[in-house]
């Protein structure tokens, strides 16, 4: 089928295209050069803002923890009710929305593709259940290895190689995207009900320390030069003081990095940015992140934007959680996933009034705008942890708009409001700069090639937004800027209108991605494992891996060992 | 006055959100006739379901709604209502009067389940008994009534008052288990015999039962003896009363009175004042 998009405002980062109108051409879901015109189907995009479709580097969206999230909160669900079409389910749920309603809710902002972080590897079969059920989008997801056993004890050994083959042979027995790292080695320590507070801190009955571990990893990425980096969720996290923890795990790999390529993905970096010693003298550490992050090319960070309003926490950071329960006085869930990882869950709201959320609030914005190259921060909320996906429009309203910016801080807690630097901050992000920090930048820094950019090959997933550049400006004008990016006037989904308007055409699977790692020796499964398998897990080795066809539509990505 | 006369007995569950004086203000009888209710899965409008009859009768005639017989299978009725009145002559369903913020309710007969749950103000009267969660919150939340005023004539059932901020309940018959369960604040009047495990994980407000208790919850203690305690302005609850402290299990600061001449096998706690 063939699709021309025509006479669109096309903001496409990744191919150098700032605003011109052109015309894009599909045909069999990938962007051509040019179709015919009189055969194509036609979209009206004049007076219209196009982008590649958007991409999310890091949404909770699937897996035990996100589902044990919706048990524990039936009131989360009844407020926020979705009935059935002709074409769409029905579903609940605000923060944590049923699988189906999360993959329409995305199609309707003209998001294309997005990356479930934080699966445990036991739990890859129930996470890939959910995102084959999870419609409109193409995904994939992290397995956590931070704390796996056997990751540990090879980093113990010193022997990366071996460490290597093990982590080829994991993402294939999980289907996994990228190496995930949460808290390393509090979370193994959080089985023996401790935790580490610093990068240099013993692992309890691991002769090793976090830093070995987020290096180790990092040297294992290199090896099986897997497309994205690690994916750190760092020590500490949520603690006031916490942004020396986020700098020096940015510095424990620097000697690592070659050319200009990022090595490292610090995740929701506003939960790792509190500067003071407590939550009475907390402030934004922002600042000296920023600067960290301009001055090397090594890292890439996302945002983790607070969004003020109930929703649900949920990570694998036992600690952190049982930290947060320990504040919130809720209902809590904390979980021991056998010799892998762990996982918690606590309801939150997040209250203007409060001064610790509105600066939480403000490190977010901060840390967007202080950080000059967009390449290297990308917009989030973690959902759900800070706030739904849901929210990303009022967030492009806020990047965009200082008066956007302005308007919300007036509502917030005083003391907040004196401390922030968010008013001394001018900038406002252009149309090109939000294409990168929602799509393109994204896409690049998962190593998505045929994602966020609108060149011949790509697939074609297109958002059209209905705002006019040339006479909308964004700055005074931010409550059409979020109309427009909360219903896309067209999603297009590999060459198929999905959405009009807001409104859920079609649904469509989307294809599931994972690295399928090509190893010169691969991992021998020796006795040993298995004996390991038959000792300490609940699951039997020949149960564990995720067989292809528990995948409804299973794209692998070749990557090229060097062990 | 809009009066409602069901034309049928019903055997599906009603979601009737749009019964109420704010909807029905500024309304012609056709078009109250035409607001649409969900019948099971089956979207109806109120004129399928009811004879609707206008009389004007002289003031306050235009906020109040009548409805005149068993319309228990009926949910959410009065829900979300600011003022006005409902007067309902028969028994109601589920939800009566959910997140109502002001405005009166009134029933002769029993009501389901959640009666004034998750209320900031108004009153609800209801002359027979009340279901369980009178006056909780939906399952799972914590946002329990934070103001009004719910009085029972007859029983209620379990968990009463789950979660209450503030206002009062007052159950002049019998409480259920689990009365004042998470309450931090506001009072519940339990005038005659009331459950076990009244006011568990409760950390204010407070809680005073007239008649017996089936047991006290181990983490209360008792902190002293009153003559009478006062329900509301103009009303106190003649004792004597034993006061317990609760639930310390949650570091509470609650209050319940028991009374002392219905509860004498409460009298070994005396040895520990």
């Amino acid at each position: 089928m063939e699709l021309l998009v025509k006479n669109g405002f096309i903001y496409d980062p990744l191919n150098g295209i700032d605003g011109q109108r052109m015309d894009i051409a599909v045909r069999n879901g990938r962007i051509v050069q040019e179709v015919n015109e009189r055969k194509a189907k036609k979209v009206d995009a004049s007076g219209m803002v196009v982008m590649p479709g958007g991409v999310d580097i890091h949404t909770h969206v699937a897996g035990s923890e996100v589902n044990t999230g919706r048990l524990l909160r039936p009131e989360d669900h009844f407020k926020d009710v979705e009935s059935k079409t002709l074409v769409t389910r029905s579903g609940v749920g605000h923060s944590i929305p049923s699988t189906f309603t999360t993959g329409y809710r995305y199609a309707r902002m003209g998001y294309t593709t997005i990356m479930n972080p934080s699966m445990p590897p036991l739990e890859a079969k129930h996470t890939h259940e959910e995102l084959n059920d999870t419609p409109m989008l193409d995904k994939g997801t992290y397995p956590l290895l931070g704390d796996w056993w056997f990751v540990l004890e090879y980093l113990a050994a010193g022997d990366i190689n071996e460490c290597a083959r093990h982590v080829a042979w994991l993402m294939d027995a999980t289907k996994g995207y990228a190496i995930k790292i949460v808290n390393p080695g509090g979370v193994e320590a959080w089985g023996f009900g401790h935790n580490v507070t610093s990068i240099n801190d013993q692992v309890p009955n691991f002769c090793i320390t976090p830093r070995d571990i987020i290096r180790g990893l990092c040297q294992v990425n290199k090896l099986l030069n897997l497309p994205h980096t690690i994916h750190v969720h760092t020590n500490n996290l949520g603690k006031p003081g916490n942004y020396v923890t986020a700098l020096e795990t940015m510095k424990c790999v620097e000697d690592l990095a070659t050319e200009t390529k990022p090595i490292i993905h610090i995740t929701h970096c506003q939960f790792s940015a509190f500067k003071g010693d407590d939550w009475k003298t907390l402030e934004s550490g922002a600042e000296p992140i920023a600067g960290y992050v301009n001055n090397h090319s090594h890292v890439t960070l996302d945002m983790g934007q607070v969004i003020f309003g109930d929703t649900t926490t949920m990570t694998a950071d036992g600690p952190f959680q049982y930290g947060l329960y320990g504040l919130t006085g809720h209902k809590w869930v904390n979980h021991d996933v056998e010799t892998e990882t762990s996982a918690g869950i606590v309801p939150f709201r997040y209250r203007r009034k409060s001064y610790v959320h509105a600066v939480q609030w403000s490190i977010g914005l901060e840390l967007a705008l202080l950080i000059r190259d967009s390449w290297k921060i990308f917009m989030t909320t973690d959902h759900p942890n800070a706030g739904p996906f849901t929210a990303y429009p009022r967030i492009i309203a806020w990047l965009m708009s200082k008066k956007a910016r302005d308007a919300t801080m007036k509502r917030l807690n005083r003391r907040a409001q004196s401390k922030s630097l968010l008013p001394s901050i001018d900038r406002e992000l252009s149309f090109f700069e939000i294409a990168t920090v929602t799509r393109a930048g994204q896409a690049k820094a998962l190593g998505l090639r045929n994602k966020g950019h609108l060149g011949v090959g790509a697939d074609a997933d297109i958002a059209v937004y209905n705002v006019n550049p040339e006479t909308t400006d964004p700055s005074s004008k931010y409550r059409e800027i979020r109309k427009a990016f909360r219903r896309a006037a067209f999603t297009i989904k590999d060459g198929r209108i999905v959405v009009k308007d807001g409104v859920v055409l079609k649904q469509v699977d989307g294809r599931t991605m994972w690295v399928d790692v090509q190893v010169e020796r691969p991992k021998e499964i020796s006795g040993d494992l298995k004996k390991r398998f038959k000792e300490y897990w609940t699951v039997e080795y020949e149960n564990y891996p995720v067989e292809d066809d528990c995948l409804r539509a299973s794209q692998p990505i070749t990557a090229q060992a060097s062990v | 006055m809009i009066e409602l006369h069901p034309s049928r007995e019903f055997k599906l569950s009603i979601i009737a959100d749009c019964i109420s004086p704010d909807v029905f203000q500024g309304k012609t009888v056709p078009e109250v006739q035409a607001l649409k209710v969900w019948e099971g899965n089956k979207q109806k409008t109120l004129g399928d379901l009811f004879k609707i009859v206008e009389s004007n009768s002289e003031d306050k005639a235009e906020t109040i709604t009548v409805i005149n017989g068993n319309v228990s299978k009926l949910k959410r009725i009065g829900s979300r209502m600011k003022k006005g009145e409902i007067v309902i002559r028969g028994d109601v369903g589920m939800h009566l009067g959910v997140e109502m913020r002001g405005g009166k309710i009134t029933v002769f007969g029993n009501a389901g389940g959640w009666a004034g749950s998750m209320m900031s103000n108004g009153t609800i009267e209801i002359h027979g008994n009340a279901g369980d969660y009178l006056a909780s919150p939906y399952r799972g939340s914590t946002s329990g009534i934070r103001g009004g005023k719910i009085i029972v004539h007859g029983n209620a059932g379990s968990e009463a008052g789950a979660c209450m901020k503030a206002g009062l309940i007052k159950i002049l018959g019998s409480g259920g288990q689990f009365v004042g369960l998470r309450m931090h604040d506001g009072t519940i009047y339990v005038k005659q015999n009331c459950d076990s495990r009244a006011g568990a994980c409760m950390v204010g407000g407070k809680i005073v039962v007239s008649g017996s208790i089936e047991s006290v919850l181990p983490s209360f203690t008792i902190d002293a003896v009153k003559k009478k305690v006062k329900i509301e302005e103009g009303e106190e609850a003649e004792g004597p009363f034993y006061l317990f402290l609760g639930d310390l299990a949650e570091n509470g600061n609650g209050k319940l009175y028991v009374s002392k001449t219905n509860n004498p096998d409460l009298s070994s706690y005396e040895k520990f004042l």
